[in-house]
């Protein structure tokens, strides 16, 4: 038994290993002094910032790129936040006809591959509404819907475990209706709406597929899109240095919604703990 | 993602009706702006799909002529791809896709299953640590992921460098089958880990120790107990990962560009993006999700016999 428990805990390490460290060889050449993506000549900055024409710094197209990607992302957020938590609330407490089949509508994304969204909203775009053309607003349009249900998913789960006794006990003493839900169930729902911001901004920043459906040409090229692109050319160490900071982009996002998480527990006088942060997260995003 | 969701929902009974007193006609308000947003964007474009698939083409200019209207659907098409796909230039592309996929599942199973019960297992800070690194790789970009690999099996690769000095002299990227259900599995395994891990580790262990107590070996208490307690996450976690995988063609794209591993996705990403014959990719798009429907199907009805059985 004793034996068998080593070999899984070795088993499982070894598993991590093979997940990270060829990322992190990848993270690594994008410092490599030389024009090789996998011959290493030395430590330098050039792909960063040293090379006048070719670093990421320097090279307007790839500068585009990845303020391309961040506005995307941003955008998909700003829109699909609210709409979704707005559909939560509704689906959640809306009874009568309509209703079972608008449950159904808002979880079909989820077990739809992106394949055939990207596909269908590509199809939609060019052959019915003509008046959005192909670039960021379909690119917009495509990653709202591509994330609104992940959204709609995470808060109806945490409407579930709230119920609706603090609202109850907030008109009993004199609330209206409105003001329940903006100063009782809002804030209650927070959390669920961080932890869904921050997969939504990840999904939508790591997003190829339908970025690349709808895309059109080099002003609406995302930084997944131009990696696809460019990978199996004769790309220099500047294309793991873009890599690189996509990563880091979507590390900042998950920094920025922790760090509201830990606030806003923190004001209600709640501890946090690292595993419970993960789990929130994954769980948004399982 | 665009994934199902393997979590049931919380436990507080939601349906109380007292709900705020509010008329529940008054939430649907609320419910409308999504639910139209869903409308056009989501269950109208999945309909231009089967609109242009059974619909017709421009003799001249070669673009499609959707059919709207059902009863005008023509079949013609439809039926050629499926001919193709059945017995014809297609089917290579077809048995390949499967191919690759079963056994990509199959790897990530192998690999993920002792991962995620470990994990289930561990406790404490070890725990924290394996589950960070475990999730890690969510946050890293696919396409990154998938450059690293390039980085390493191109031909001065340390890979590539590696296995030559055993004389393996082996152009790994240009249509070698083993790099594509490699990309496979290393791009999705995470996904299968997650709900199998969430599975494992709310299962009653306490009737693991039963069967231990009466008698099992370590192994009949595993494969006896703990594999038909976990079955739950095994189906979510397959769903999980053979959905996209169906889907992929991008992996495929980056690791070998080659005709000869080309799948499904690739053809339909060939057929629409490349512009000329929407019409085929429409049909394809139609097989694919077929195929994924039947999955799920599948799924949710292995799920639910799962739900009896406790």
């Amino acid at each position: 038994m004793r034996r068998s428990a080593r070999s899984l805990a070795a088993f499982t390490w070894a598993y991590i290993a093979w997940s990270l460290v060829p990322v992190a060889i990848a993270i690594l050449f994008s410092f490599n002094s030389g024009r090789s993506r996998s011959v290493w000549q030395g430590f330098s900055l050039r792909w960063w910032t040293g090379d006048p024409n070719a670093s990421l710094l320097r090279d307007e197209s790839m500068r585009t790129v990845a303020v391309n990607s961040v506005v995307l992302a941003l955008a998909t957020l700003v829109i699909t936040l609210p709409l979704g938590t707005a559909m939560a609330v509704g689906l959640q407490r809306w009874r009568g006809h309509g209703s079972g089949a608008a449950s159904t509508l808002a979880a079909a994304p989820l077990v739809t591959p992106e394949l055939v969204l990207g596909a269908a909203l590509l199809l939609v775009f060019t052959n019915l509404y003509a008046a959005v053309p192909l670039g960021r607003p379909a690119q917009v349009l495509g990653h709202v819907t591509l994330n609104l249900s992940l959204v709609v998913v995470t808060v109806r789960a945490r409407l579930l475990t709230i119920g609706s006794s603090y609202e109850e006990a907030a008109r009993d003493l004199g609330a209206t209706r409105s003001e329940a839900l903006r100063f009782v169930l809002v804030p209650l729902l927070r959390p669920a709406i961080v932890a869904a911001g921050v997969v939504v901004f990840a999904t939508s920043i790591d997003d190829f597929i339908v970025s690349s459906f709808l895309g059109s040409g080099a002003g609406s090229e995302t930084v997944p899109v131009r990696i696809y692109g460019a990978v199996r050319g004769a790309s220099t160490p500047a294309l793991n240095a873009l890599a690189t900071l996509l990563v880091m982009i979507s590390f900042v996002g998950l920094l920025a919604g922790g760090a509201i998480l830990f606030a806003l527990r923190r004001r209600n006088g709640e501890r946090v703990t690292l595993r419970e942060f993960v789990s929130e997260v994954t769980q948004a995003d399982a | 993602m665009s994934t199902p969701s393997p979590r049931s929902p919380g436990r507080t009974p939601a349906r109380t009706r007292r709900a705020s007193s509010t008329p529940s006609r008054a939430w649907s308000v609320f419910a409308l702006p999504g639910t139209a947003w869903l409308a056009v964007f989501f269950a109208v474009p999945l309909y231009a799909v089967a609109a242009i698939a059974f619909g017709r083409i421009d003799p001249v200019f070669r673009n499609a002529l959707p059919a709207w209207n059902p009863l005008r659907w023509e079949f013609a098409t439809f039926a050629d791809v499926l001919g193709e796909i059945v017995a014809g230039e297609l089917r290579g592309v077809a048995v390949r896709t499967v191919l690759f996929v079963v056994v990509a599942v199959f790897c990530s199973l192998a690999i993920g299953y002792p991962v995620a019960y470990y994990l289930a297992r561990s406790a404490g800070r070890t725990k924290t640590l394996i589950l960070v690194l475990i999730v890690l790789p969510f946050w890293v970009s696919y396409l990154m992921r998938m450059l690293a690999w390039v980085n390493l099996l191109q031909r001065d690769g340390l890979v590539a460098r590696f296995t030559s000095l055993f004389g393996i002299e082996h152009n790994w990227l240009d249509g070698s089958a083993t790099a594509v259900t490699l990309g496979l599995v290393y791009g999705y395994v995470p996904f299968l880990i997650l709900p199998l891990y969430a599975t494992l580790e709310r299962l009653d262990w306490r009737l693991v120790e039963a069967a231990r107590d009466l008698g099992a070996s370590p192994r009949q208490a595993f494969w006896r107990v703990t594999v038909p307690l976990s079955r739950p996450g095994v189906a979510a976690g397959l769903m999980l990962v053979a959905l996209p995988m169906l889907g992929d063609y991008y992996t495929n794209d980056i690791l070998s560009r080659s005709p000869r591993t080309e799948m499904l996705g690739n053809q339909i990403d060939f057929y629409l993006n490349a512009g000329t014959q929407p019409q085929r990719g429409a049909v394809l798009v139609l097989v694919l999700s077929f195929v994924l429907a039947c999955l799920a199907w599948w799924y949710v009805r292995d799920n639910a016999r799962s739900q009896e059985v406790r």
